[in-house]
């Protein structure tokens, strides 16, 4: 009889299928970098700006972003749960835990593409400072605050997979046990989206988002085993 | 999956409870009214003070006890145990609204606005309020009882951790606009401190009672459904 294969090369094979789905369907990423850029121009109608900077650019950054991974994490667990895709998870020998880590480091890429759309996009489009003398420390907060998206991501799409008010339950799970992040993440966005010398990010926010990945980074590997029993 | 079920033990203690809630609660009210002294500051507005806190604190500890009490239920895989997680946490969901709606009231008598978002834990409360708030739609939206209870199970102990995760963020994000007169009782006068701590207690016990009666009222319906199976009643 063969091994079954390891943690590692579990994550692997499922990850690729993600991605070869995602790749294959486009139904998640483009979505959400269409709705960010459209959400980008409905605030400049709904402000009534052409310009916005501080912690008004913080806030529309970090709104836009969160609304669109949304729209990803509902998608999230949907294929696998209308075409058999968790039954035949379930019948691998395989550790279950490489499900949840596959499925956030999809969730996690597909929130790098957004951003690689959106973040330009809100830069053309509503930010009046120079987005690139920022950039580096940006990249961090987008980095910490993606991790803490794909990991209760993940673990909210499976919670809401399997109700009857999926579309629903995903958004109102999620929001919630999401604004420390916005809070985080805003927070530590603002000072860099100024226009006379953008301070760095305080370090305290960053902490807190870090912390926050930690804290439900492992509580999501203690409880997600219990969401694939059946 | 066979899931055990313990046997009832139905309403016991139930009574000796009721008669300590029925007791502490009038001695409570007795010396917020007539023991602790009136407030140099806000004047009798403060006495709100003896119910709202006490009535955050259960709230926040029901929703930390329904977590645990998720967590044994996915330990032991015995059913019983995410009934009292779901009574935990129904029962502090409507002390929770209790403490907003006192909390408001407070805002409103001693800073003139209802809302207040400099507050850090008045903000805190109301995230963990429509987190909690999607606790039974989540969980009566699955049909299979094994899964609803394992599923809620998992929400429990998420939202339970996410209740000082939430708090630490949203303190860290406000500039401390509002002395803290609720930060710790060590800086109360004995009276008022004492008031508080009776207060406390009779509002635990008032949970408790709550609990029990609901846990007792689901027990005894299971229990009346099996029974009509068996004897073949519809």
């Amino acid at each position: 009889m063969r091994k079954p294969p390891g943690l590692w090369a579990t994550v692997g094979a499922l990850l690729r299928k993600e991605l070869l789905v995602e790749l294959r369907t486009l139904e998640s990423v483009p979505g959400m970098s269409l709705f960010a850029v459209t959400t980008f121009v409905v605030f400049h109608f709904a402000l009534n700006q052409n310009t916005v900077s501080g912690d008004e650019a913080a806030g529309i950054l970090w709104v836009t972003l969160l609304f669109a991974a949304m729209l990803g994490v509902n998608r999230l667990f949907v294929a696998d749960q209308d075409q058999g895709g968790f039954d035949a998870f379930l019948l691998a020998p395989v550790d279950r835990t490489a499900m949840l880590l596959a499925k956030a480091l999809a969730l996690f890429a597909y929130l790098a593409v957004l951003e690689l759309v959106a973040v330009p996009a809100f830069g053309l489009l509503l930010l009046g400072p120079p987005l690139h003398q920022s950039m580096p420390d940006l990249l961090v907060v987008l980095v910490l605050a993606d991790i803490g998206i794909a990991a209760i991501g993940t673990l909210v799409a499976a919670l809401a997979v399997q109700t009857r008010a999926r579309d629903l339950l995903g958004p109102l799970l999620a929001l919630p046990l999401l604004v420390p992040v916005v809070i985080g993440a805003a927070r530590a966005s603002s000072p860099l989206l100024v226009f006379t010398h953008p301070a760095g990010s305080q370090v305290r926010w960053l902490a807190t988002l870090a912390l926050y990945d930690l804290v439900f980074g492992l509580i999501a590997y203690a409880v997600f085993d219990f969401l694939l029993e059946d | 999956m066979s899931s055990r079920t313990s046997p009832p033990k139905n309403g016991r203690g139930l009574r000796p409870l009721s008669i300590v809630t029925i007791v502490a609660l009038p001695i409570a009210l007795v010396l917020v009214f007539f023991y602790a002294p009136i407030e140099a500051e806000e004047g009798f507005l403060q006495k709100i003070f003896y119910l709202h806190v006490p009535l955050a604190i259960i709230t926040l500890c029901g929703f930390v006890i329904g977590g645990l009490l998720a967590i044994v239920h996915l330990r032991t895989r015995d059913r019983s145990w995410d009934l009292r997680s779901y009574v935990a946490i129904h029962m502090s969901l409507i002390f929770g609204v209790g403490t907003l709606i006192t909390g408001s009231i407070w805002a409103r008598g001693s800073w003139g606005h209802w809302w207040v978002w400099s507050e850090p834990t008045l903000v805190s409360f109301l995230i963990i309020m429509l987190l909690y708030a999607t606790y039974q739609p989540l969980r009566f939206a699955i049909e299979d009882p094994e899964r609803q209870a394992r599923y809620a199970s998992v929400f429990a102990i998420v939202a339970g951790a996410f209740v000082p995760m939430n708090f630490l963020a949203v303190r860290l994000s406000s500039s401390y606009l509002h002395p803290r007169v609720l930060g710790s009782s060590s800086n109360l006068p004995p009276k008022m401190a004492f008031t508080f701590l009776i207060s406390l207690v009779a509002m635990a016990l008032l949970f408790a009672t709550l609990c029990s009666y609901e846990l007792t009222a689901k027990r005894t319906r299971m229990l009346l459904k099996a029974r009509s199976r068996t004897l073949g009643f519809r």
